[in-house]
């Protein structure tokens, strides 16, 4: 570990801490329909997308007619862009010809699998990518169908998340707001003035923005090389900004078109967290009690201070096995490069790939900039684990908010009975209902990724099956446990961190396994529906039933929910529930991994 | 009648009586019936674990596996029974208590006869248990009532020891506040009509020996909350342990040839892990409050009313009796100009001697200080003139002279019949006392007229400030209920140390009152007696009816305190807290001993797997940082250490953790400090110390 390399760090949090007052002071004014200095510009064209949808901004919805608006829009599209994936082949905007006679050699074919999981994968905003963007999709997929959902998907987890803050914030009412207002505002106010400016400096810095086909040169060693190419900046704003993480190229943010500089790369991790840190603001001022915020903020950020340190320690540390081959390793020499840099961009180095990291899967992220797959066993342990904590450290674009709300209500539960009064949070009772949804949540998770890891482990399927044969090819792996590269814990490991990241809607992959083929499309398909809706659904339930509930007025005897006790009980109970349910499953992979690799063995 | 120690049961029973041990061990096992077990998800789980390790233990006697195998299997069994029959025994500890209480209140409801007047006229005698709603009876002196009723006509004293313990006989009379009269009470003089307001197996008693017996008992609405956690965590941890095996597989198969962890060690974990502490002791927590309630003398008719004592957000108290003593007490003399303060005292000495109220002793007390002593008057042939409510005064007729002493306008009157002017000091004294809260009474005689004025004064009861601000740190707001004035409320309020007052308070104004709280989602507490309290106690969310009070009162309430003592409420309020605290301590004590857990079964489970030699230990074997001797002893230490904590606790669920009127912060400090991480940190000694003993036992190899 280098003083650089804290210096970024720290120069990152202290940024990420200054953004997120004025953020969120911002959105709160945006989803409370007051006054913003867009007005004048975005105020007709929101009007005119009520217009056109025959939408009534004003109506109230209860907590069920939301969902209910949620599911719909969200299964609307995510059928839209199945579609649009199938029919590829005969749309427009589709030089290199995939899905059609014409495709090079190298593409992939669009299959019905890799259509419903592409179609899950953006829809439940994961974006996990079973293909590589450049040999799999035309533009036009590549613009409408999937990047319609970068913005519509992080749109509708913020508005969930809204909804929520709204059951905090009300007293004694029925409803929890408007779903088509929030996520036309989302776009429109927050979304859209960001991201314009954010493509335009992206481009400045190097980032391509174009239609043309992919060209093909003669390297130096005369060797033939197709560069690809594209309207990269646009999607990767949005990609970034919403926590969608799909890179549009398979190499995501190490790619220099999509992350050209160092700039770009630090630019690109704030932007992951600036709008579930501003969130934590815009929560307090909604709550009216802006203290209630940065507690959850700052939970968050002792729990991705964690995850850095230890992910950069050990990636300085290195591989032992490396440095007894005489292999010099050592940061001390090397300066940011030293320790464990096999699969990380040299020009990023050792602190800003484990920060990228850290980062990518504290939020929901899943952009990568570096290979998680080649990470020590500890350090790539981090990654896995800060999903597996259910995608809550800041997390994704409002889910992340939601669900750190709900671990906050599982602690003022679990410990605030020990002030001696029924739980109460913010004022409002923590009953058997808020309760009951809390667990379905935790459940939820729990149970898609062990469950889901636990049957790929061990599924014995016949050497020739179709659920396990790689798209249209010839390559059948048969027992769905021989698709991972690298045997022993790491290959645990691997199909672990599949799950876990299609379940908490993060989409970075460990890589390292090959999942191309209908058994784990479906089922990490499936894992990502879970790890959306049926985490969702829970904490809207809890936004109707807060918003009905009388508010109890704070006195001395109410169990103070801003304080450094308050946050210490909040990091305990996140990491002691995500701990105690995933531990053996991390005992048999990094952690096994990583005693091995003292004693020499590697997979 | 045979006189009962509170109802039947002495104030402070041992914990651990051993009748009730006896029985509860008895209980604990008839409580493995299955249905009974389903009742609780954790234990549930708990058992099914048993009995497959049971079934599979016997399989392995059939197969004659080695030893030293059956042998860690047996001890594994074994002692998952025991986690099971621990949890019943408290379980059973909890209710016995209950039934021991219940016992003594079933030989009450002897075969009492009653004499049932006929439409018609006359009396039929028929069995108590015969008599229904609207019957009216008569009893005679030595007679026990047999049934609940108000009395419709007649005067008479009631020994009501069986049921309050007091053994002071209480007056009982047709109308008014003191009409309601409990069965298997006995009156003691004259005789009493009574109509029955009770229907048979309805009755007080009836309801007493139903709360105490448990048979009654609802889980409460944060019990059931609170079971919905443990059941979804049970839940959590079942997911973790089933999935741990295709994982075992795995990794046992790209590790070479051991075999995947048994079945014992899986079951082991998830034992271990599932909130068991907790589990098991939740009802006799629940138990167990609603007994600290009914030794306090309190009747809960709901455990939900005990809980709501705990959320208490605003304490209505009556002054008298409970923020003040009932009595006024003088406290200055007062003299008018030209009088000496001695002459007042000797004045106001002489015209109480034969004042038996405590105001008159207070007066002949206070006398005392300025050296006059009592005297003997009969000797001096002294007239004592009694309080009248026409005259208002009461006094004495010495030798010639006449003393008086009553209210001010009483005393005016006098003096001026008597020809002599009320000096308009003495009226400004009088209205000075009057508005700092205080009662004037003015001296005349009728040589001299008005000599001055006693002081009489509230007394707040002792300690009452000190409460008040244990209350106030606890976030509980005190608000006094008062029929005096503004001003006199004000001062009282203001010497008690009470946050607020309702001043002038009638039903109404007390009902609004409760109405205003509780729409600012505030919970309210309240005492009462008369029967126009009974819409205030119904209205309020914790309403304790005095047990002197009447029918009404009692059944709008939802606790009745047989001692009528109104400051009872506040240690109704800490017991409600103490229940919810005993239950949020325990809950993060289980979770916490988890991780300990987890060091000691994990390292057993996967110690050889990825071993480099056949018999060594692979990498996960570093986890074991107890360093416990064996696989066959480290999960044994843990299984053996879950069961005991369950009995460890038993005591602090039975009793309740201790209670402190600290603010919410410091308690969650204090309460986290000792059960969270007291939680993490005490199995990790623990463990290793029963991996010890087991062995030194040579319970299981220690390699």
């Amino acid at each position: 570990m280098t003083v650089i390399g804290w210096a970024q760090i720290a120069l990152f949090s202290l940024i990420l801490l200054v953004l997120t007052k004025p953020l969120g002071l911002y959105m709160a004014r945006v989803f409370q329909g007051e006054r913003t200095w867009l007005d004048p510009v975005l105020g007709p064209v929101e009007r005119l997308v009520y217009r056109l949808f025959g939408v009534d901004p004003r109506e109230d919805m209860r907590w069920t007619t939301y969902a209910l608006a949620l599911l719909a829009f969200s299964l609307v599209s995510m059928l839209f862009t199945y579609a649009i994936l199938r029919l590829q082949g005969l749309l427009p905007l589709n030089p290199m010809g995939f899905s059609t006679a014409k495709a090079p050699s190298y593409a992939t074919p669009m299959t019905p699998d890799l259509a419903f999981n592409t179609a899950a994968s953006f829809t439940s905003n994961t974006n996990w990518q079973a293909y590589s963007g450049e040999n799999t999709m035309s533009y036009l997929s590549q613009m409408v169908a999937l990047a319609l959902h970068n913005w519509v998907s992080a749109a509708v987890g913020m508005a969930a998340a809204i909804a929520l803050i709204r059951g905090f914030a009300r007293r004694s009412a029925q409803g929890v707001g408007n779903f088509w207002y929030d996520v036309t505002r989302c776009i429109l106010y927050v979304l859209m003035p960001i991201c314009l400016v954010y493509a335009l400096f992206l481009v400045s810095q190097g980032a391509i923005q174009n239609f043309a086909p992919y060209t093909s040169v003669t390297t130096l060693e005369g060797a033939a090389q197709t560069i690809t190419q594209g309207p990269v900046a646009s999607q990767e704003v949005i990609k970034m900004l919403g926590i969608n993480g799909g890179g549009f190229f398979n190499a995501n943010s190490s790619h220099p078109f999509e992350n050209p500089t160092p700039l770009t790369n630090f630019v690109q991790m704030l932007s992951i967290f600036l709008i579930p840190a501003g969130l934590c603001y815009t929560f307090g001022r909604m709550v009216r009690d802006t203290r209630q915020g940065w507690a959850l903020w700052a939970a968050m950020y002792v729990l991705f201070f964690t995850g850095v340190l230890t992910a950069y320690h050990f990636e300085a540390q290195g591989n032992p096995n490396v440095a007894r081959q005489g292999v010099e390793t050592s940061t001390k020499q090397l300066g940011d490069v030293g320790g464990n840099m096999e699969g990380k961009e040299v020009r990023f180095g050792l602190a800003n790939s484990a920060l990228f990291a850290t980062i990518t899967t504290d939020a929901s992220c899943g952009a990568v900039n570096s290979m998680h797959d080649s990470y020590t066993p500890i350090g790539g342990m981090i990654p896995l684990a800060n999903i597996q904590l259910g995608e809550i450290i800041y997390g994704g674009v409002g889910s992340g908010l939601y669900g750190m709300l709900i671990y906050a209500i599982l602690t003022v539960f679990i410990a605030g009975l020990m002030v001696g009064r029924t739980p109460e949070y913010l004022g409002k009772k923590i009953e058997q209902k808020e309760v009951k949804m809390a667990m379905l949540f935790i459940l939820a998770g729990a149970a898609s990724i062990l469950i889901f890891t636990a049957l790929a482990s061990v599924m014995d399927l016949p050497a020739e099956s179709a659920l396990n044969r790689v798209g249209l090819s010839s390559t059948y792996y048969g027992p769905t446990y021989n698709n991972i590269n690298n045997s022993g814990p790491h290959g645990l490991s691997e199909i672990l961190y599949a799950y876990s990241s299609g379940t908490g809607n993060n989409g970075s992959a460990f890589a390292g396994i090959t999942v191309n083929t209908p058994f784990y499309n479906l089922t990490i398909g499936l894992a990502m529906l879970i790890g959306r809706f049926l985490m969702m659904l829970p904490a809207l339930a809890i936004a109707g039933s807060l918003a009905t509930k009388k508010h109890v007025p704070a006195s001395a005897g109410t169990f103070p929910t801003h304080g450094g006790l308050f946050v210490t009980l909040l990091v305990g109970v996140v990491i002691i529930v995500g701990a105690l349910t995933f531990f053996p499953a991390l005992c048999l992979g990094p952690v096994a991994e990583h005693f091995l690799m003292h004693g020499g063995r590697l997979f | 009648m045979r006189q009962l120690d509170n109802f039947g049961h002495p104030r402070r029973r041992p914990l651990f009586d051993p009748p009730i041990v006896r029985r509860a061990i008895k209980d604990a096992f008839i409580k493995l019936n299955p249905r009974a077990l389903a009742k609780n998800p954790v234990m549930f789980v708990v058992g099914i674990g048993a009995l497959l390790t049971t079934l599979l233990l016997l399989r392995d006697i059939g197969q004659g596996l080695a030893f030293r195998t059956l042998l860690y299997e047996i001890q594994i069994a074994v002692w998952l029974w025991f986690t099971v029959l621990f949890a019943n025994f408290a379980e059973a500890m909890a209710e016995g208590r209950g039934k021991a209480q219940a016992d003594t209140l079933r030989r009450l409801k002897t075969e009492t006869t009653a004499r049932r007047e006929l439409p018609g006229g006359g009396h039929e005698t028929v069995p108590a248990t015969a008599l229904c709603k609207g019957d009216i009876v008569r009893v005679e002196a030595n007679e026990l009532i047999p049934g609940d009723g108000d009395v419709i006509e007649g005067v008479a004293s009631v020994n009501e020891a069986a049921i309050t313990g007091e053994s002071a006989p209480v007056i009982r009379e047709s109308g008014g506040d003191l009409s309601a009269v409990t069965g298997s009470t006995t009156v003691l003089s004259d005789w009493l009509r009574i109509r029955i307001t009770a229907n048979p197996g309805d009755t007080f008693v009836d309801r007493m020996i139903a709360l105490v017996e448990g048979a009654e008992r609802q889980k409460t609405p944060n019990e059931i909350a609170l079971n919905i956690l443990l059941a979804g965590l049970t839940i959590v941890f079942l997911l973790a342990v089933v999935t741990l095996l295709p994982f075992a597989i795995f990794s046992v198969k790209q590790a070479g040839s051991r075999a995947a962890p048994d079945v014992f060690a899986l079951v082991s974990l998830l034992v271990c892990l599932i909130p068991t502490t907790i589990g098991g002791l939740l009802s006799a927590i629940g138990i167990a409050g609603m007994d600290r309630v009914m030794q306090h003398n309190v009747l809960a008719m709901s455990g939900k009313a005990v809980e709501a004592a705990g959320d208490v957000n605003t304490l209505l108290l009556d002054k008298t009796g409970t923020i003040t003593l009932g009595n006024r007490q003088a406290v200055q003399f007062i003299p008018v100009p030209g009088i000496t303060e001695q002459e007042v005292a000797d004045a106001a000495q002489i015209s109480s001697l034969a004042d038996e109220t405590p105001e008159g002793r207070s007066i002949v007390v206070l006398a005392k200080a300025f050296g006059i002593r009592e005297r003997q008057l009969a000797r001096r042939e002294a007239e004592f003139i009694p309080f009248t409510a026409q005259t208002r005064m009461s006094g004495v007729n010495l030798n010639g002279r006449q003393v008086r002493k009553g209210a001010a306008d009483a005393v005016k009157r006098y003096v001026g019949e008597l020809g002599m002017t009320f000096p308009a000091e003495l009226q400004q004294e009088v209205t000075r006392i009057a508005q700092a809260g205080g009662t004037p009474l003015v001296v005349a005689d009728n040589q001299r007229g008005a000599l001055g004025v006693i002081y009489l004064k509230d007394i707040v009861k002792g300690g009452m400030r000190e409460r008040f601000d244990q209350l106030r740190a606890m976030g509980i707001r005190t608000v006094m209920i008062t029929g005096d004035n503004p001003l006199t409320a004000a001062a009282i309020a203001g010497e008690a140390g009470a946050d607020d007052f309702l001043a002038e308070a009638t039903p109404e104004t007390k009902m609004q009152l409760i109405r205003q709280e509780q729409a600012g989602g505030r919970l309210v507490a309240m005492t009462g007696d008369g029967t126009n309290d009974a819409p205030a106690l119904a209205a309020a969310d914790v309403g304790v009816a005095m047990h002197t009070g009447t029918q009404a009162a009692k059944e709008a309430g939802n606790m009745v305190d047989l001692d009528s003592n109104p400051t009872k409420l506040i240690e109704i309020v800490e017991i409600g807290k103490q229940l919810l605290m005993t239950r949020g301590a325990l809950t993060t004590f289980s979770i916490a001993n988890d991780v300990a857990k987890y060091f000691a079964i994990l390292p057993a489970m996967f110690g050889a797997l990825y071993a480099a030699s056949a018999g060594g230990h692979g990498p996960l074997w570093a986890l074991n940082i107890m360093r416990l001797h064996s696989p066959e002893s480290a999960i044994l230490a843990a299984v053996v250490f879950n069961a005991l904590i369950i009995i460890a606790l038993v005591p602090l669920a039975l009793r309740g953790v201790q209670y402190r009127p600290l603010s919410a912060a410091a308690l969650l400090r204090r309460n986290l400090l000792l059960y969270g991480v007291g939680g993490i940190v005490a199995p990790f000694p623990g463990i290793w110390l029963i991996d010890q003993i087991i062995v030194l036992l040579r319970l299981a190899p220690g390699r």
